[in-house]
C-alpha cells in the first residue's frame, strides 16, 4: 500500500514537472514580428495606485499588455545586470518626459519595462538607481522573457492598439532606439497619430 | 516490478535533460557575439575549506590599476564583499558584476567594498570590464600561481576556474557569510545585501 502511494505520487511529481516544462517549451523561438501580435501573457496590476493611474487600470489580479488605457504602447525589456539597458536608461526616461510634456500624447503613449530575470529587489535598484517614472514589472522567472522569444536586452517592442481592442506589433527591435525625439517621430509615423 | 517502473525512470530522464537544456541568464546586447558558450556545468566543483567565524585568509593580487590589493588593508575600515566569478567572457558572470555596478549605493550604506577576483589574467580582465563600461570596485587576477586565492578560499575547481561564490569578511577580518553558488546561476542581490545589513547591528 505505502508503495502504491509513493508510485502515485511520483507519477503526480513526474506529470507536473512536464506540464511546468511543456509552459516553459511554449516559449517563443523568435521576438514579436513586426505587423504581428504580442505573445500572450500577464503582468501583475501594480499595487502603487500612480501606476494603476498611468496604465488605466484597476482592482487587483493581472492585465495584458494591449489592456493598457493608451493608443500606443512601448515595452522595454530590460536587465538590471544589462550594461546597454543601464546606459540606454537616461535616453527611455527622456523619451517618457518628451512625451509626458506634451498634453496629445501623454494619454495616449504609455511605457512599461519588464526586467527579465530580475527580482522585486533587483528591478527596485533599477528604479531607483536612474529615476524611472514609468512602471517597471520582475520577471524573476523569465516566463515573460522566454514567452518574448528570449530576446537580447534592451529590447523595444512598440504596439499600435486599435479602437475594438485588437493591437498590431509596429516596432520590435534589439539594442538602443538612438536618439528620443527621432524614435518617437517613427514612433508616431508608425502608429498613424 | 522494474516494468511497472519503467515510464517513470524514463520520464524522470527526459524531465532532468530538459530542465538541464533550458538557461537561467538574460543575455545583454553589449556581449553579442562576444561570449564563449559553456553550456551547463557541474554546479558545484570544489571542497569548502572556510566556514562563517574563521578569519579570512590574507592575500595580495594584482589589481586592473596596476596595484596589488589585499585583503587585509581594508581591516578596520570597510567590510569587504569577495566576488569569486569563475571567468571572463562568459554567461552569467558578464552579468554579474554590471549589476553590481549599478548597485554601489547600496554597499556604501552598509560600509562595504567589492574585490571582484577571476583566475584570469590582467589583460584579459581589462578588456572584459572595459566591455562592461568599467566597474567601481577593484577587481583582481588570481592568474599566478594560478588559483591560488581561489584554493586558499575553497573555491578552486577541477578545470582552474573558480566557482561562483561570495564571501562576506567583516572589518576585523572575519568571514561573516559565505555563499558557494551554483556557477550556472546568478547570486541574489537581495541576499547579499540582507546579509551587509545584519553587520551593522
Amino acid at each position: 500500500m505505502p508503495k502504491k502511494i509513493i508510485m502515485i505520487l511520483c507519477g503526480m511529481l513526474v506529470l507536473g514537472g512536464f506540464l511546468a516544462e511543456a509552459v516553459r517549451c511554449m516559449a517563443a523561438d523568435a521576438p514579436p514580428l513586426e505587423g504581428g501580435v504580442l505573445p500572450n501573457f500577464n503582468l501583475p496590476i501594480p499595487d502603487q495606485p500612480s501606476e494603476r493611474q498611468y496604465l488605466g487600470l484597476d482592482g487587483k489580479g493581472t492585465f495584458k499588455i494591449p489592456e493598457v488605457r493608451a493608443d500606443v504602447i512601448i515595452l522595454e525589456v530590460f536587465s538590471m545586470y544589462c550594461p546597454f539597458c543601464q546606459k540606454e536608461a537616461p535616453n527611455v526616461n527622456e523619451l517618457y518626459r518628451i512625451i509626458d510634456n506634451n498634453s496629445d500624447w501623454k494619454n495616449r503613449i504609455k511605457l512599461i519595462g519588464i526586467g527579465a530575470g530580475n527580482s522585486p529587489f533587483e528591478v527596485d535598484v533599477f528604479r531607483k538607481t536612474y529615476t524611472i517614472p514609468f512602471p517597471l514589472f520582475p520577471d524573476n522567472d523569465f516566463s515573460c522573457y522566454d514567452t518574448l522569444g528570449k530576446v537580447r536586452t534592451p529590447y523595444f517592442i512598440v504596439i499600435k492598439v486599435n479602437k475594438d481592442g485588437s493591437h498590431k506589433v509596429i516596432y520590435s527591435k534589439v539594442g538602443t532606439f538612438g536618439e528620443p525625439q527621432g524614435f518617437l517621430e517613427l514612433v508616431l509615423k508608425e502608429s498613424g497619430f | 516490478m522494474s516494468v511497472r517502473r519503467g515510464p517513470f525512470v524514463i520520464a524522470v530522464v527526459l524531465l532532468s535533460a530538459m530542465w538541464i537544456a533550458t538557461s537561467a541568464s538574460a543575455v545583454s546586447e553589449q556581449f553579442e557575439g562576444r561570449i564563449f558558450k559553456v553550456g551547463k556545468l557541474k554546479p558545484i566543483d570544489s571542497q569548502p575549506k572556510l566556514k562563517v567565524g574563521y578569519k579570512a585568509p590574507d592575500f595580495s593580487l594584482p589589481s586592473l590599476s596596476g596595484e596589488n590589493v589585499s585583503i587585509s588593508q581594508f581591516l578596520g575600515k570597510q567590510n569587504v564583499v569577495i566576488s569569486f566569478v569563475p571567468a571572463a567572457w562568459t554567461p552569467v558572470c558578464s552579468e554579474q558584476w554590471p549589476g553590481y555596478n549599478i548597485a554601489k549605493s547600496l554597499f556604501d550604506e552598509n560600509s562595504a567594498t567589492i574585490l571582484g577576483i577571476t583566475t584570469d589574467n590582467v589583460p584579459t580582465l581589462y578588456a572584459w570590464t572595459q566591455q562592461m563600461g568599467g566597474v567601481w570596485f577593484s577587481v583582481l587576477s588570481d592568474f599566478w600561481p594560478h588559483g591560488e586565492v581561489a584554493s586558499k578560499y575553497g573555491v578552486l575547481r577541477s578545470d582552474g576556474t573558480s566557482e561562483r561564490a561570495l564571501f562576506i569578511v567583516d572589518k576585523q577580518g572575519v568571514v561573516r557569510y559565505m555563499d558557494v553558488q551554483d556557477i550556472n546561476e546568478r547570486p541574489n542581490l537581495e541576499v547579499l545585501i540582507h546579509e551587509l545589513e545584519k553587520l551593522r547591528n
